[in-house]
C-alpha cells in the first residue's frame, strides 16, 4: 500500500531541512515527515487554450493549467528567480486523484473541481470554455493542490511531488505504479456493503452523514440557483426605468433634469447584478467542494466495510476449513459435503488419499491463518488511521463551512450597501424633479 | 360658470398636498405637513380667501376637508353595492353647516363627475377609479378592490376641494351635502343629449380641425406622449413586483434548507441555523418592499394613466368647441340671409370658445404642477422605501457577522453569546 508508511510516525512538525530549489530537490528525495507546503509554494497562476490530437485522432481544444512551485528558502531569501512552472491539463489532475484515492483509502482526498458546470442558474454560462467557468477552475485547481501537499500523509506522496515538478512522462510513472490494479471493483464494493456484518458504528454513522451532507449541500445549491435566477431578473427589469425615464425626461421641462439622472442611476442598478451574482459563484463553489468531499468521504467508510467484509470471509473460510479438518480427522461428518456422502454411498477412500487431503488442508489452513491476520491487520490499520483522518476532515469542514456562511454574509451585506448608494442618489434625483 | 376664468400659473400656489391621503383628515395625530391644526370651528379659522380672478388663492387656508370612508356593503332585492360614508368639515359660508355626513355609492361619483365635466367641459376633473379592474378579479367585491377604490374615491374628492373653480360647483355641493342624491340625480342633462354630444365630438375629430392653435397642438403631443410613459412605467412597475413576489416564493424555499442542514450537524448547527433565520428575515422585508410598491406607487401611476386619458377628452372637447365656432363662421360667411341672427350665434360660440381656451390653459399649468408634485412624492417615496428595504436587510447579515465574531472569540471560554 503506502510506500511512506512510516511517515505518519516522524509526525508532521520536524523542521525542514535547508532545500535547494528545483530539480535537486527530486535528486534529493522527498524529505519525510513534513507537509510539502511548509517546503514549497504552490500555484495555479494561469490557464490557457491548446488544440492538439485526442487519443482517437480528432482535433480537439482544452485547457491547460499553470502550475507555479517555488521553495520556501527562495521566498523567504527574497530571490527574484522565476518559479518553476509546467503546464497540466484537467485529466492530469483527475489521473492524480484517482492514484492518491486508490494508494490512501483511509485519507478523505480533496475533491477537484467540478467538471462540467452544474447548478447553473440560467444566464450563467454552461460553457467549460467560458473565461469564468475557467478562473473558478483555476482557483479550485490550487486549492486542491493545496490541500493535498498540506495533508500529513498525502504531502509525502512522491507522485504527487513528481506532478508538481516534472512535465513529461508523468502520465506513465503513475500507470507504473499499477495502482490500477489496485482499484476496487464496483462490484465487490458493493457486494461487501450488502453482507458484511460486524462494521465499527462510527464508521456507519459517517457514512450517513455523508448521505445527509451531499443530499443538503446539493439542495442547498439548487435552490441558491433558483433565488440567483429570481434576483437577476428582479434587477434587470430596473433597466427598463432607466429607458422610459430617459423618453420621459425629454418632454418635460422643470421635471427632465431629476428623471434623466434618476434613469441613470436605474440603469447602474440593473447592472450591478452583474458582479454580485459572480462573486456568489465563489461561495456556491465552497458548498460544491463539500459536495464532492461527502463522495470522498463516503469511500473511506466503504474501504472499512469492504476490509471488515474481506476479514469475515477470510475468518469464515478458516473456519470451515478447520472443521473440514475435524471431520477428516474424526471421521464425524457434521456439514454436509458432497465427497462425504458419495464416501456413503460408495465407500470410505483409502487411507493415503485421506492423509493427502489432510495434509491439504494443513496447508492451506496455515494459508487462511496468515491470510485472517493480514486482513485483521488491515482492517485494524484501516480503523484507526481512517478514524483520524475523518476527525481531521471534519474539523476542517466545520472550519471552511463557518467561514463561507460569513463569506456570503459579508458578501450580501456588500450588496445591501450598494443598494442603499443607488437608491440614495436615485431619491435626490427624484426630490430634484 | 364656463366663463369663469383660472389665473394662468398656478405652480406657484399650489395647495399643500397631504402625503398620507388614505388617512383619515380627523385623525387624533395633527396631520404631518404643515403643522395646519383641523379647524374645530368657523371661527377658529383665521383667514378665507375666496378665489378672485387676480388673487392668487392662499396656501394655508384650506377650508374643506373631505374624507371616503367605512365601506359597507348594502343588499337589495335587486343587487348588491357598496356604500361609502363621505365626511365633511368646512367653514365655507356656502355652506349653511360646517360638518355634513353622507352615504355615496360609486354611481353617485360617477354623476358628479359627468356634471362637473358638463358643466366645465376644458376643465380638467380628475379621474374616478374604474368600474372594474380587468384581470385577476373574481369577486368584484374583494377586499382590497374595495380597499385601492376607496382610496381613490378619497383623492377624487379631495382633487375637487382643491380646485379653485370646481371645488365652488353646485353639484360638488349637493354631493357633500343632500341626505338623498337620487332626486337631484334626475334633473341635469340626459343621458341621450350626453349621447349626442359624445356621437358630435367623435364626429368633428374625424373630420378634423381647421387648424389648432400652437399651443393646443403640443398640448396635444404632450398628453400623447406623457401617456406613453406613464402607461410604460406602470407596466415596469408591476413587472418588478411579480418579479419580486417570485423572489419571495423561492427565498422562502431556500432559506429552510440551511436549517434542515443544521440538523446533521454538530459545531456547524449554530451558524447554519443562524443564515436561516436571516434569509427569512430579508424575506420579510421583500414583502413589506412588494407591498409597498402595490400601496404608494401603483395608485398614482395608475391614476395618472387615468389622467391621460381625461386629458385627451378635454383636448377634444375644446377641438369641438372650436369646430363649432369654425363651422358657424363659414356660414356665417356663405350665407347672405339671417346675417344678423347668425352674427349673434358667431359671436356666441366664439366667445365660448375664447373662454374655453382660457379655461384650459390656466387649468393646464395647474394641473401639470399637481402632477409633477404627485408623482414625485410617489418616486421619492418608494426611493425611500428601497433605501430603508436594504438597510434592514444590511442589519440582519450584520448582526449575523457580530454573533459569529462572538461566537470565535468565546469558544474558548464556552460561554454562549447570542
Amino acid at each position: 500500500m503506502a510506500e511512506d508508511g512510516r511517515d505518519e510516525l516522524l509526525g508532521t512538525d520536524g523542521d525542514s531541512e535547508p532545500l535547494v530549489a528545483g530539480r535537486s530537490l527530486r535528486n534529493k528525495g522527498v524529505e519525510q515527515g513534513c507537509s510539502l507546503l511548509r517546503r514549497m509554494e504552490i500555484c495555479v497562476a494561469e490557464a490557457e487554450k491548446r488544440s492538439g490530437r485526442n487519443t482517437v485522432n480528432m482535433q480537439e481544444i482544452f485547457t491547460v493549467y499553470l502550475i507555479e512551485t517555488r521553495s520556501m528558502e527562495a521566498v523567504s531569501e527574497g530571490h527574484n528567480s522565476a518559479p518553476d512552472s509546467l503546464w497540466r491539463r484537467y485529466s492530469e489532475f483527475e489521473l492524480l486523484r484517482s492514484y492518491l484515492i486508490v494508494t490512501y483509502p483511509h485519507v478523505v482526498v480533496a475533491p477537484l473541481p467540478e467538471k462540467r458546470a452544474e447548478f447553473v442558474w440560467h444566464k450563467l454560462s454552461a460553457d467549460n470554455m467560458d473565461p469564468d467557468f475557467v478562473e473558478r477552475r483555476r482557483v479550485g485547481l490550487e486549492n486542491f493542490l493545496v490541500r493535498v501537499a498540506s495533508h500529513s500523509v498525502l504531502s509525502n506522496d512522491k507522485i504527487l511531488y513528481h506532478f508538481l515538478t516534472e512535465e513529461h512522462g508523468w502520465r506513465e510513472v503513475v500507470y507504473e505504479t499499477g495502482f490500477q490494479a489496485k482499484a476496487e471493483s464496483r462490484l465487490r464494493a458493493l457486494s461487501a456493503t450488502f453482507r458484511v456484518r460486524n462494521t465499527d458504528k462510527r464508521f456507519m454513522d459517517m457514512k450517513h452523514y455523508s448521505d445527509e451532507l451531499q443530499s443538503h449541500t446539493s439542495q442547498l445549491l439548487r435552490a441558491r440557483a433558483r433565488v440567483a435566477d429570481r434576483l437577476y431578473g428582479v434587477f434587470k427589469v430596473h433597466g427598463n426605468y432607466g429607458r422610459v425615464f430617459s423618453e420621459w425626461s425629454a418632454i418635460e421641462k422643470e421635471m427632465g433634469d431629476g428623471l434623466q439622472s434618476a434613469g441613470h442611476h436605474m440603469d447602474a442598478y440593473a447592472a450591478s447584478i452583474d458582479d454580485i451574482l459572480e462573486e456568489e459563484e465563489h461561495y456556491a463553489d465552497q458548498l460544491k467542494e463539500y459536495l464532492s468531499y461527502a463522495e470522498a468521504l463516503r469511500a473511506v467508510c466503504r474501504k472499512h466495510e469492504l476490509t471488515q467484509f474481506e476479514l469475515e470471509m477470510a475468518s469464515q473460510d478458516l473456519i470451515s476449513k478447520k472443521q473440514q479438518r475435524e471431520e477428516l480427522a474424526t471421521g464425524i461428518v457434521r456439514t454436509f459435503s458432497f465427497k462425504g456422502m458419495t464416501n456413503k454411498l460408495f465407500g470410505q477412500e483409502a487411507p493415503e488419499q485421506r492423509e493427502a487431503r489432510l495434509k491439504l488442508l494443513e496447508e492451506l489452513i496455515a494459508e487462511g491463518e496468515d491470510t485472517v491476520k493480514e486482513k485483521t491487520v488491515e482492517c485494524q490499520e484501516h480503523v484507526e488511521r481512517a478514524w483520524v483522518d475523518m476527525q481531521r476532515f471534519e474539523e476542517q469542514k466545520d472550519k471552511d463551512l463557518r467561514e463561507a456562511l460569513i463569506n456570503y454574509a459579508v458578501m450580501q451585506i456588500s450588496m445591501c450597501k450598494k443598494g442603499i448608494q443607488v437608491w440614495s442618489n436615485a431619491k435626490e434625483c427624484f426630490i430634484k424633479m | 360658470m364656463s366663463g369663469q376664468t383660472v389665473p394662468v400659473d398656478y405652480s406657484g400656489h399650489m395647495l399643500d398636498l397631504d402625503e398620507d391621503e388614505d388617512l383619515e383628515v380627523f385623525s387624533k395625530k395633527a396631520p404631518v405637513a404643515d403643522g395646519n391644526p383641523m379647524p374645530n370651528s368657523p371661527s377658529s379659522m383665521v383667514n378665507q380667501f375666496r378665489l378672485e380672478e387676480d388673487e392668487p388663492q392662499d396656501v394655508n387656508a384650506k377650508d374643506l376637508f373631505i374624507t371616503v370612508d367605512n365601506p359597507e356593503s348594502h343588499i337589495t332585492a335587486i343587487e348588491t353595492f357598496i356604500m361609502y360614508r363621505v365626511l365633511t368639515k368646512t367653514t365655507r359660508s356656502e355652506f349653511d353647516s360646517s360638518e355634513y355626513e353622507v352615504h355615496r355609492r360609486y354611481q353617485d361619483f360617477l354623476w358628479l363627475r359627468s356634471r362637473l365635466e358638463e358643466t366645465h367641459p376644458t376643465l380638467i376633473v380628475h379621474p374616478l377609479p374604474e368600474k372594474f379592474v380587468m384581470k385577476g378579479m373574481v369577486e368584484r367585491f374583494n377586499d382590497d378592490f374595495i380597499h385601492t377604490r376607496r382610496k381613490a374615491l378619497h383623492r377624487f374628492l379631495n382633487k375637487i376641494s382643491e380646485h379653485p373653480i370646481l371645488s365652488y360647483n353646485q353639484h360638488f355641493k349637493v354631493f357633500l351635502t343632500a341626505e338623498e342624491l337620487t332626486s337631484h340625480r334626475k334633473q341635469g342633462p340626459g343621458f341621450l343629449s350626453r349621447m349626442g354630444e359624445t356621437v358630435r365630438a367623435v364626429a368633428n375629430t374625424v373630420r378634423g380641425l381647421k387648424s389648432r392653435p400652437e399651443e393646443f397642438a403640443a398640448m396635444q403631443e404632450y398628453v400623447d406622449d406623457f401617456s406613453n410613459k406613464i402607461c410604460t412605467v406602470d407596466k415596469v412597475t408591476q413587472r418588478i413586483i411579480k418579479e419580486e413576489r417570485e423572489y419571495l416564493d423561492e427565498l422562502k424555499q431556500y432559506g429552510p434548507m440551511y436549517g434542515q442542514w443544521a440538523e446533521s450537524e454538530g459545531n456547524l448547527a449554530e451558524p447554519l441555523k443562524a443564515v436561516a433565520s436571516c434569509v427569512e428575515r430579508c424575506g420579510k422585508e421583500t414583502e413589506e418592499h412588494a407591498h409597498h410598491l402595490s400601496e404608494v406607487l401603483v395608485p398614482t401611476l395608475h391614476e395618472y394613466i387615468l389622467c391621460a386619458e381625461t386629458l385627451k377628452a378635454v383636448m377634444r372637447r375644446r377641438d369641438h368647441i372650436q369646430a363649432e365656432f369654425e363651422a358657424k363662421n363659414e356660414a356665417l360667411a356663405s350665407r347672405k340671409s339671417e346675417q344678423e341672427a347668425l352674427q349673434e350665434e358667431v359671436d356666441g360660440l366664439s366667445d365660448r370658445m375664447e373662454g374655453s381656451n382660457e379655461a384650459l390653459k390656466g387649468d393646464w399649468f395647474r394641473w401639470k404642477a399637481g402632477m409633477r408634485t404627485d408623482l414625485k412624492s410617489a418616486f421619492v417615496s418608494s426611493a425611500e422605501k428601497n433605501v430603508d428595504y436594504y438597510e434592514k436587510c444590511l442589519a440582519v447579515w450584520e448582526s449575523f457577522l457580530l454573533s459569529q465574531r462572538a461566537e470565535s472569540s468565546d469558544q474558548q471560554d464556552g460561554e454562549d453569546v447570542s
